[in-house]
């Protein structure tokens, strides 16, 4: 609130004060500018113990500035917009772009590929609740999880959040996009215990939509479902094995292979996937696509970070084959391509399936590992190799036997991607990455 | 020294925007105008950043950054209300405390004491504005440095990639208990990180540190220091062979593996998970949870260290806080809130990553004192198993007490002598049963280099870690050769 007051006190809204930096820079001399902005409102509440815990309240404003002159650039950032704060903004950047050195790869995005048309992707949607119906959705979320079971022993609380905020991007071709966005989200973390020790898990949903979101009471039971499910959990003899990435976890391998082809890594040569582009890098049953356009998800956006319109889908990898890189206009110029309108990352990736449920593919398995939680982030980028902790279920004739932990899955990131063997229809909805389980063979596991 | 801080908060963060100490009343006033109201606090900060970064031999871009406001907090019991303004005008910062008091129910009138009462407390670090005392052209000079002195160490170089940033904060803490507290916070770090090839193969190594000090800190013989040394790691690693899986002896470098006990042992003493007894160390205290070799710390009082405070953000002064003497567990990391509902005492490890955030219990820099075996007797005491000297992040469940932390040099020991270098592998174990297994510590302590960042509910704070080499006598090493 206190930044519409800030803008009502010199007279602007946020496309006017965008409107109003890029005029200034121009004044001062630049050739090129550009510059982000977004102001937005919060609450978190938690609840611990039937009792409210913490109350939050976010009030967020932010301008950050590039600009471009004689092939040289620099940024600044501030959270005053008011007429004085913008222009000791857009000075810092300029002056931050006397020191630097030369690229002619700087610079905005080419003015021919901005996005013409806005769409509306369904991206807001405020929630009306006040402070006191959130708290009883997280009473009532940490109640069906303290409730579901009396080996539930302690709780860290529910919470219960909600943004709104509005984000404008503008550079000095023209363009300018204002857009509003919404996300709220539910989660809960519980303690279960029993003679063995004491074992920690959680549940959480999140969506643009608060009437999307799953009830507080289904959240708080799979969390102490998940919790309950790991007492007793040991470790195993160090082998090689069949592992699946639950749906939850599978993400992060998805995640992993979209960082290794990411312009900034491909022309430092800092990647395990350099040099891939046509090459079959996955089974040839595996599809990776993105979808900026899908309405009312999480990473849907109708332009770039740089204001390049985006498409409504684009196969990354088809079939197996590797079709591109993940760009935006330095990195593409870096490489002479063109931006894949990857500027600020990549929106709403969606991975093929092989079809199976998660009883299916535990049955194809048979034996081996199932991981549900990953922690650490032994990975090399530069070489692929792979080594993280986890936590999950022993899996034998395609039955769970019994939790698992204190180990470590290890592999390298090319063979482990060849060496996917199945992926579930087993969605995880949940975030702007949409994968099943996968199924990946010939890890190895070490434990005692 | 510390008039000229209260006069730096002042002038920074109150007289431009005319806040008297009247105001400051108003606002405690409402704040703590709440039935059964323990405390309250205020927290202005002004905060300055600028970074600069270097690949393909240039310096490339650079950011600067101003943010400043204030955070308002409220505590009942074990509820705690908050708000912040970014906006240090008098009616913003009195319509956040209104909302900050609505939250809790309306009560008597429990006035604050009035009687405003500024803290001594001795600096740990200049005051000096890092980002100011250096012109732009000099800060681009040391990254230019440090890219031709990892180039000029050897032609595998294929890449650079540096980059160097200042911080400068100044904050003023105003808490309902009748204390003002200044603090100014100087934070510089340099970064080097180099790819290099050989044969067709590409391997990466880094190096970097800072403090609290200015830019004049990476002197030359520091910056080639940084720029060696990432090369060096990234050679060995071309020679890594592949990193054996299983359970076995590990023995740990001395400095930056103290990360081992930032996971192990320093998360789950913190206050907030003790009190909520969500700890595997939860009700331990006086208990054996270590082998008697392990005195562990944490101490924010050492001079210009990276993760060192004058006071904490809770304008509390830092202490050298024994967390476990001898193997028995001694105490916990508190701050305001949970020393006061556990009745213990506040040991000034209460922090925030800004003034949008709730202050917790952080460490500061959490090391192990050194014992007595020369770390080349160390390694001859293992038949096979791995020696860890670097590595990159962790992270630990505190529940269940399991931590990881990942290699990124290590080698095998193989009949008491170092052999093969082999590639980065998590190293897994249980804190009080991995603790357990040190059977020997070294006589040469030392601190990490200051880069270290802690994670914690989505709040990042510079910290720092150390230990003497040790030995673990049962480790899970995740490498891939069973």
């Amino acid at each position: 609130m206190n930044q519409v007051k800030a803008m009502s006190q010199t007279g602007l809204d946020l496309s006017k004060a965008a409107e109003f930096a890029i005029d200034y820079a121009r004044k001062q001399g630049v050739d090129q500018s550009e510059l982000s902005l977004h102001q937005g409102t919060g609450i978190s509440i938690t609840a611990r113990q039937q009792e409210l815990e913490t109350v939050e309240k976010h009030n967020d404003a932010q301008l950050v500035v590039s600009v471009y002159k004689d092939s040289k650039t620099g940024s600044a950032s501030s959270a005053d917009m008011s007429e004085q704060g913008i222009k000791s903004t857009v000075d810092a950047a300029i002056s931050i772009a006397r020191y630097t050195g030369a690229d002619d790869c700087f610079g905005l995005a080419d003015a021919h590929s901005m996005a013409s048309k806005a769409l509306d992707l369904d991206l807001y949607h405020e929630w009306q609740a006040n402070e006191a119906e959130m708290l009883d959705i997280a009473m009532r979320c940490e109640q069906a999880a303290i409730e579901h079971s009396k080996q539930i022993t302690n709780s860290e609380g529910a919470s219960v959040n909600t943004y709104s905020g509005s984000a404008v991007y503008a550079n000095s071709h023209g363009f300018l996009s204002e857009g509003l966005g919404s996300q709220h989200s539910v989660s809960c973390s519980v303690i279960g215990s029993n003679e063995s020790g004491m074992q920690r898990d959680y549940w959480y949903d999140s969506n643009r939509n608060a009437a999307k979101l799953d009830s507080a009471e289904d959240i708080g039971h799979v969390a102490a479902k998940r919790t309950l499910a790991r007492l007793g959990a040991r470790q195993i003899p160090s082998c090689e094995a069949t592992v699946m990435y639950d749906s939850g976890v599978a993400k992060s391998l998805i995640s992993h292979f979209i960082g290794a082809i990411k312009g900034g890594a491909i022309y430092k040569k800092a990647s395990f996937m350099l040099d891939k582009v046509g090459s079959d890098v996955l089974p040839d049953f595996v599809t990776i696509a993105e979808n900026p356009h899908k309405l009312g998800a999480s990473g849907s956006a109708w332009h770039d970070g740089e204001g390049v319109e985006t498409p409504e889908y684009r196969a990354i990898v088809d079939s197996g084959r590797l079709q591109g890189y993940v760009l935006g206009s330095y990195t593409a110029r870096k490489l002479g391509l063109e931006s894949t309108a990857n500027a600020g990352g990549v929106r709403n990736i969606s991975v093929s399936n092989t079809g199976q449920s998660t009883a299916q593919l535990l049955q194809e398995m048979g034996s081996g590992l199932l991981v549900t939680e990953l922690i650490g982030s032994g990975i090399n980028m530069v070489t692929g190799d792979y080594s993280r902790g986890a936590a999950g279920f022993w899996v034998e004739n395609g039955e769970i036997q019994y939790p698992v932990e204190e180990i470590t899955v290890a592999g390298n990131l090319l063979d482990m991607y060849q060496n996917i063997v199945a992926i579930g229809d087993d969605y995880d909805m949940r975030g702007s990455t949409e994968c099943g389980s996968i199924v990946i063979e010939n890890m190895t596991i070490a434990g005692s | 020294m510390n008039q000229d801080h209260l006069s730096i908060a002042q002038a920074t963060l109150l007289e431009p925007s005319g806040l008297s100490d009247a105001h400051l009343q108003q606002l405690m006033q409402k704040l703590t105008n709440v039935d059964g109201s323990d405390f309250a606090d205020l927290y202005f900060q002004y905060s300055k950043h600028e970074s600069w970064s270097l690949d393909e031999g240039q310096v490339k871009t650079g950011s600067f950054n101003i943010d400043q406001g204030v955070g308002l907090r409220s505590i009942v019991g074990e509820k705690t209300a908050f708000a912040y303004s970014e906006d240090l005008n008098a009616p913003a910062i009195l319509a956040a405390a209104d909302v900050v008091s609505a939250i809790g129910r309306q009560g008597q009138n429990v006035t604050s004491r009035d009687i405003w009462r500024p803290q001594k407390i001795k600096p740990l670090y200049s005051e000096l504005d890092p980002v100011a005392a250096l012109d732009d052209a000099s800060k681009v000079a040391i990254l230019e440095q440090a890219d031709r002195a990892a180039r000029d160490h050897d032609s595998r170089v294929k890449e650079v990639m540096a980059s160097l940033s200042g911080v400068y904060e100044v904050v003023l803490i105003v808490t309902s208990d009748g204390r003002q507290i200044p603090d100014v916070r100087p934070l510089v770090r340099l970064n080097v990180s180099v790819i290099v090839e050989q044969n067709g193969k590409r391997e990466r190594g880094s190096m970097g540190g800072g403090g609290r000090h200015g830019f004049d800190y990476f002197d030359t013989a520091m910056i080639e220091h940084y720029s060696h040394e990432a090369v060096r790691q990234a050679l060995v690693s071309l020679e890594a062979i592949d990193s054996p899986a299983g359970t076995m002896e590990v023995v740990l470098g001395n400095g930056w593996p103290g990360i081992l006990l930032h996971e192990a042992v320093g998360h789950g003493l913190e206050g907030d998970f003790n009190r909520k007894g969500t700890s595997a160390f939860s009700g331990r205290i006086g208990e054996k949870v270590a082998s008697e070799l392990c005195t562990v710390v944490d101490d924010g009082t050492i001079a210009n260290r990276r993760g060192s405070l004058s006071v904490d953000d809770e304008g509390n002064q830092t202490k050298d806080t024994v967390l476990i003497e001898n193997g028995i567990l001694k105490g916990y990391m508190q701050d305001e809130h949970n020393a006061r509902l556990m009745g213990m005492d506040v040991t000034g490890n209460g922090r925030r990553e800004s003034f949008a955030h709730l202050p917790m219990p952080r460490m500061t820099n959490t090391y192990m004192h050194a014992g007595q075996h020369d770390p080349e007797e160390i390694i001859k005491s293992v038949k096979n198993g791995l020696y860890a000297v670097n590595f990159g992040g962790g992270q630990v469940d505190i529940t269940s007490g399991k931590f990881v932390f990942s290699s990124s040099e290590a080698y095998l020991i193989e009949d008491g002598k170092i052999t093969a270098p082999v590639k980065g592998a998590t190293l897994i174990g249980n804190g009080p049963d991995a603790m357990q297994t040190i059977s020997m510590v070294g006589n040469d302590m030392s601190l990490d280099s200051g880069v270290g960042v802690c994670g914690k509910d989505g709040q990042s704070v510079p910290v720092g870690v150390g230990q003497p080499t040790l030995k673990m006598d049962a480790l899970t090493v995740g490498g891939v050769q069973l």
